[in-house]
């Protein structure tokens, strides 16, 4: 205890002076190292000239694929979810099994700049290339505008701006290393945001382990028996604490299986066939480069993402332990701090000035946000001001590079896809080079505009995101490197009625487009849920691409030879046009 | 000689990813889900064994099964002369 005593003299600077410091060096870091890693030609926009090591490679995708959703929500979703919270943990990352033994290292054997590149060169039509095209903007589109959210969510929090003001400054941020950057730029400050919010991420994890268990390693510490000296293990007395108010056993859960399968599923397939993941498997110099990194990727993913679900139990217990029936005028500072900004409310239902915390809605005093489990778990714990303020730049650095590499995405969609293959073939390098920068600029734009403008809830269009993925990428890619046969028409019929029946179950049962009231559960498809039905068009996907290929003409001579090369891993030439 | 020695390799691939999907899907989909509820009836220090395979245990293996599935087809390159 001795060290964390030390680390409280250094404290007077407070929360917002440390925040300021902390943001302020890593935002000049991200863009001293755009600056030194400008892109001089499409390839190094897109691909980052193609050298980047597996290790850097593994960095970046780490820190492309944790958003803000993976560092701010997820621990706080866990936490109020118990044991159904595994579908994120599982999903997230047992997709890069999929990614890495099914995609990765053919999609860089094949060698292009991007998704939509390897469906319309493999589907031999520029057709399929467009539905690739629709379905990566889709994607990307729904994806980043949980991001700026995120962004402007954080800044609101702890420097007290507007969350408007903060989603332009983080837009000003991105749009500086993005389009001077491209994928090169993007690399090497996402190597440097994985550092940075892999440290903010595990440092309270470990300071709160430590406070309840005793044990330094989080993912051992919440199976371990609390400090308390009782002798109960941490997950019993939370089980005991979650029955005792009316809820379901944290280790039990009460999501149906099928459901818990089906989104399980669905975020493994979703996470395979995300083109803002896929594309940096581009970046590297060899195939088995490409696996190596998705290897490291997925090491460096579960360092946080086993710690998460500890960080959700002891935050759980704490919470309860803290608030449940106990005094509001007596209620910890961080709680009145956290009731400003909505994300915490306390509605004294019978009068009785004491926080009633319970499963049933009519008697529940308490509602706390997701995002509060990891945004004020260090001032619950009562950690030190500068462990609060790196949690600030950690989230920042989570939902920045996450970002970048969808803004990427989108432009290379716009100027490669869309204007160098379909429009204007005869376009030059340095025309596609500022028309990759232009697009770049208004996607920053537009994914600002919807940072402001939220569409709907933005959770439920991060899910939509995977479940579009899974029933359009995934299938088409699978199908063009495992089965030769497979032709353009059924590729595009199936990726078309994928995602149109996705699109409409998400309508449908999630945002309640086309009812009065959003349609009650009972009333789901098979019971499985929006989030879940990724799998359900997925595999629809499957069934109509190979019936349709069964009655129309094989792919030509030469694009089955192509087939036959991505499977064999020597000779990956460098990544071209 | 080309074309058989790329297919024996096929071959070989396709039967590695087909193991190691397995193991994918039994810690995932079967510990940590449909066997959950056996699982549980074990402990495993103050984890429930059911729990500990899906907000844990599954992700391990996750990360060892693709660092196999790299050391496997470095092997199998070397062996057909593809890890030029």
């Amino acid at each position: 205890m001795d060290m964390i005593n030390s680390i409280f003299l250094v404290d007077s600077i407070g929360v917002q002076n440390w925040t300021y410091i902390l943001v302020g060096i890593t935002f000049s870091l991200y863009i001293g190292i755009a600056v030194w890693a400008r892109a001089g030609s499409t390839k190094e926009f897109y691909v980052a000239g193609g050298g980047v090591s597996p290790l850097a490679n593994g960095m970046a995708t780490a820190a492309d694929w944790m958003s803000a959703a993976s560092f701010i929500s997820m621990a706080g979703i866990i936490s109020f979810a118990g044991y159904d919270g595994a579908v994120y943990l599982m999903g997230w990352t047992g997709g890069y099994v999929l990614l890495a033994l099914l995609l990765a290292p053919y999609l860089r054997k094949f060698g292009k700049f991007t998704v939509p590149d390897f469906i319309g060169d493999r589907y031999y039509s520029n057709t399929a290339r467009l539905v690739g095209v629709i379905c990566a903007l889709l994607v990307s589109f729904t994806y980043v505008a949980g991001q700026m959210r995120g962004v402007g969510l954080v800044f609101s929090r702890f420097l007290e701006v507007d969350i408007n003001t903060g989603v332009v400054i983080g837009m000003l941020i991105v749009l500086f290393y993005a389009v001077l950057g491209g994928m090169k730029g993007i690399t090497y400050t996402q190597v440097a945001q994985y550092c940075v919010l892999i440290f903010a991420f595990m440092v309270p994890a470990i300071f709160i382990s430590i406070q309840m268990t005793g044990n330094p390693i989080p993912q051992l510490g919440f199976g371990s028996e609390l400090v308390d000296g009782s002798g109960t293990f941490l997950l019993d007395k939370l089980d005991g604490l979650s029955t005792d108010l009316g809820f379901a056993e944290y280790t039990q859960g009460s999501k149906s299986l099928v459901d818990i399968f089906a989104i399980t599923l669905a975020l493994m397939v979703g996470t395979a066939g995300l083109p803002h993941v896929i594309v940096r498997f581009f970046t590297v110099k060899r195939v088995k480069d490409a696996r190596k990194s998705a290897g490291i990727a997925l090491l460096l993913i579960v360092i946080l993402y086993s710690t998460a679900p500890a960080v959700a139990a002891f935050a759980r217990t704490n919470m309860i332990e803290t608030l449940s029936n106990k005094s509001y005028a007596t209620v910890p500072e961080w709680f009145k701090k956290w009731e400003t900004t909505g994300l915490i409310t306390f509605v004294d239902k019978n009068n009785d000035g004491l926080i009633q915390y319970v499963a049933d809605n009519n008697k529940n005093e308490l509602v706390v946000d997701n995002d509060i489990m990891v945004l004020a778990n260090p001032e619950i714990a009562e950690l030190p001001n500068w462990v609060i303020a790196l949690v600030a730049a950690g989230a920042l650095a989570a939902a920045l590079s996450t970002a970048a590499g969808l803004l990427l995405v989108i432009s290379a969609s716009v100027s490669h896809d869309l204007i160098k293959k379909i429009i204007n073939p005869k376009i030059s390098e340095k025309n596609e080079l500022i028309a990759a920068r232009f697009s770049a600029v208004v996607a920053v734009c537009v994914a600002g505009y919807f940072g402001i403008n939220p569409p709907g809830f933005v959770a439920a269009t991060v899910a939509l995101a995977f479940g579009l993925a899974a029933a359009s990428f995934f299938p088409a890619i699978i199908l063009g490197i495992f089965y030769k046969r497979m032709n353009k028409e059924g590729a595009i019929a199936g990726m078309i009625v994928g995602i149109v029946v996705m699109l409409y179950y998400m309508l449908k049962y999630k945002l309640g487009w086309f009812d009065e009231v959003t349609p009650d559960k009972s009333e789901w498809w098979f019971g499985i849920s929006p989030e879940g039905f990724g799998s359900v068009a997925m595999l629809l996907n499957f069934i109509v691409s190979i019936t349709i290929m069964k009655f129309t003409p094989l792919p030509p001579q030469d694009v089955q030879e192509i087939v036959e090369k991505i499977r064999i891993p020597s000779g990956a030439g460098k990544a071209t046009h | 000689m080309e074309k058989n020695n790329s297919k024996v390799y096929w071959k070989e691939n396709i039967k590695y990813l087909f193991i190691l999907l397995t193991v994918w899907f039994l810690v995932s989909f079967g510990g940590g889900i449909l066997f959950k509820d056996f699982l549980n009836e074990f402990k495993f220090g103050g984890f429930k064994l059911g729990f500990w395979f899906a907000q844990q245990g599954s992700m391990y293996v996750f990360v060892i099964l693709i660092f196999i599935y790299v050391k496997l087809m470095n092997k199998l390159d070397k062996k057909y002369g593809y890890d030029k």
